[in-house]
């Protein structure tokens, strides 16, 4: 359905390419990253697989601009954006809960990126519904505007924070445990469904996971992360044949 | 146990039946004197002469300045209120920081202190004899026996409401939904109106609501900042212990049914926002 495509900032400008340069991020005592660092090229699908409290999240966050690292540097298209704003970096975010307004409706769920714009850039009315419809086609729930988030089945609530993300035209896609809390059936399904979405806007996206199958199927890129650490960074493939640790041996066999 | 002579199993929380029939009658027993009764006897007080006398005694000079003392002092200590919970139970709820055990114990402060103290300590720091009061004296602005100071007493005694209903609801909610508005582009302003003020809209009203029931009656504190001057700065509560040790006993039960009328309508917006909105206060009654 490529006619339905939001207008994303990607298919105006190249995808953006991350890098992250010795990225350490500790909370008081505890030390929750390490200096990490990872390219992430333009465009790509990567995966942060690892355990519980290796420090996904924290990193996921720290691209978001909803956390800030302790010492290292972030970098969007080669400029150093550490200490950018959350507001300025554009980063389709989908939180792991989800997070959708429970007082608003699907349709101001989605509308709402566009209407915190500034009065400048801020799409008119009839504009910003005709995005609202076009996304609610993207993610195919086209008849769910007027309900709100009690409403909305655990896989229907993951499309619409999908949805919601997107409506910003963001310069990236971060998810955290997108398909966590989801069972099995529906897991598959949108695991497809965030696969098409990529290759249509050319996003680049990172997602979080503990689970090795849903990156190895999913990723062109996986990076495993055990206690803070990068244990490796690779293709699925690569690291299924070649696990750099005994750690990450031991990881996706399990 | 034999089971043969038992007519039915009794539930394991379920009591005899006696010690029921007991316990109903001293809820009952307690509720009439200690509620029902009172709130009679206001109202029967104030209307042993008639409705004319009663309505005539709130319209002089005297009274109606007291009848607007407190509307004023609830409208300002209100509101401030709200603001002062609003800004506490964000700062406690959203941020991560060190002494917050201690801030929240703080916030509790005013529920055990009693009024008379506070109203000592707003006289101590604010005084004509301390070297702030000096000097806000001399610059025409009286705190002590004037208006400043009941609006301060009446703050500090009633500050714990709002935020106290707020916190549980704000630490339940979590952060997700403002970050989520942050990361769409939106300002913390823009998040704070659109997300987290909808969010907690129901327990700030409740919070309100108590805080203004009990902003209208506050004696203690308010006795001691006022100088009960009259017609100056008695509220009512004040007023009405003036004319009771007058032996102007309408007059008195008069203005006391007035307040308790105030008080109840409260009460009843109060009650009627747990019928309609019972889902969303719930997680207020958890604490
Ligand atoms: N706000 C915080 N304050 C204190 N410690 C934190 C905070 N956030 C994360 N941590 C700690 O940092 C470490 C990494 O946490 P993180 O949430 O990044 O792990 P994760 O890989 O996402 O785990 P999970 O799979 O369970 O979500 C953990 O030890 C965690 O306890
Ligand atoms: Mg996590």
């Amino acid at each position: 359905m490529p006619t339905s495509l939001p207008p994303s900032a990607a298919t105006e400008e190249a995808a953006l390419h991350i890098d992250i340069d010795e990225i350490a991020k500790s909370f008081g005592g505890t030390t929750a990253l390490l200096p990490v660092s990872l390219n992430i090229p333009s465009g790509a699908l990567v995966a942060l697989l690892g355990p519980s409290g290796s420090g996904k999240t924290t990193l996921l966050r720290i691209l978001g601009g909803l956390e800030f690292p302790t010492s290292g540097r972030v970098l969007f298209n080669g400029q150093d954006a550490t200490g950018m704003t959350v507001q300025d970096r554009r980063a389709g975010f989908v939180f792991q809960s989800y997070a959708l307004f429970r007082h608003m409706t699907v349709f101001d769920n989605i509308a709402y990126g566009l209407r915190a714009r500034p009065r400048g850039q801020r799409p008119p009315k009839a504009e910003i519904a005709r995005r609202v419809t076009r996304l609610l086609d993207l993610i195919q729930l086209p008849d769910i505007a007027g309900r709100y988030p009690t409403q909305l089945s655990g896989g229907q609530r993951q499309r619409v924070a999908l949805a919601r993300a997107l409506a910003i035209e963001p310069r990236m896609l971060l998810l955290d445990e997108p398909f966590g809390a989801l069972d099995a059936k529906v897991r598959k399904e949108l695991r497809q469904g965030l696969r098409d979405i990529h290759d249509e806007t050319g996003l680049t996206t990172v997602f979080v996971t503990h689970d090795q199958d849903e990156a190895m199927e999913l990723a062109d890129l996986v990076v495993v992360m055990s206690m803070g650490r990068i244990e490796q960074i690779g293709k699925p493939q690569d690291i299924r044949a070649k696990p750099a640790t005994p750690f990450v041996r031991d990881f996706i066999s399990a | 146990m034999s089971d043969a002579t038992l007519p039915r199993f009794r539930a394991a929380t379920e009591e005899a039946p006696l010690l029921r029939a007991a316990l109903i009658g001293i809820a009952v027993a307690g509720l009439t004197v200690l509620v029902f009764a009172p709130l009679i006897v206001v109202f029967a007080e104030a209307l042993k002469d008639g409705w004319l006398v009663a309505v005539q005694s709130l319209g002089n000079r005297d009274a109606r300045s007291a009848i607007h003392l407190t509307l004023l002092i609830t409208a300002i200590a209100v509101p401030a209120n709200a603001a002062f919970g609003i800004a506490a139970a964000w700062f406690i709820t959203k941020f991560d920081f060190r002494g917050k055990a201690f801030l929240i114990t703080l916030i509790d402060l005013p529920f055990s202190v009693s009024p008379v103290v506070a109203g000592l300590c707003i006289v101590l720091l604010f005084g004509a004899n301390s070297v702030l009061g000096g000097w806000l004296v001399a610059h025409g602005w009286p705190i002590v026996f004037a208006i400043p100071g009941i609006v301060l007493a009446t703050i500090f005694v009633t500050f714990p409401f709002v935020a106290r209903e707020l916190i549980p609801v704000m630490i339940e909610q979590g952060r997700a939904e403002e970050e989520a508005a942050l990361t769409l582009g939106a300002s913390g302003w823009r998040t704070f109106r659109t997300v987290t003020l909808p969010n907690i809209r129901w327990a700030l009203l409740y919070g309100t609501l108590l805080c203004t029931a009990r902003a209208m009656g506050e004696f203690g504190a308010v006795a001691v900042v006022s100088g009960k001057i009259r017609g100056q700065t008695a509220t009512m509560p004040i007023t009405i212990e003036m004319l009771y040790n007058e032996y102007l006993s309408v007059a008195a039960f008069s203005m006391a049914a007035l307040l308790t009328a105030l008080a109840l309508v409260t009460l009843l917006l109060k009650t009627l926002l747990e019928v309609t909105h019972a889902d969303q206060l719930a997680a207020i009654r958890r604490h």
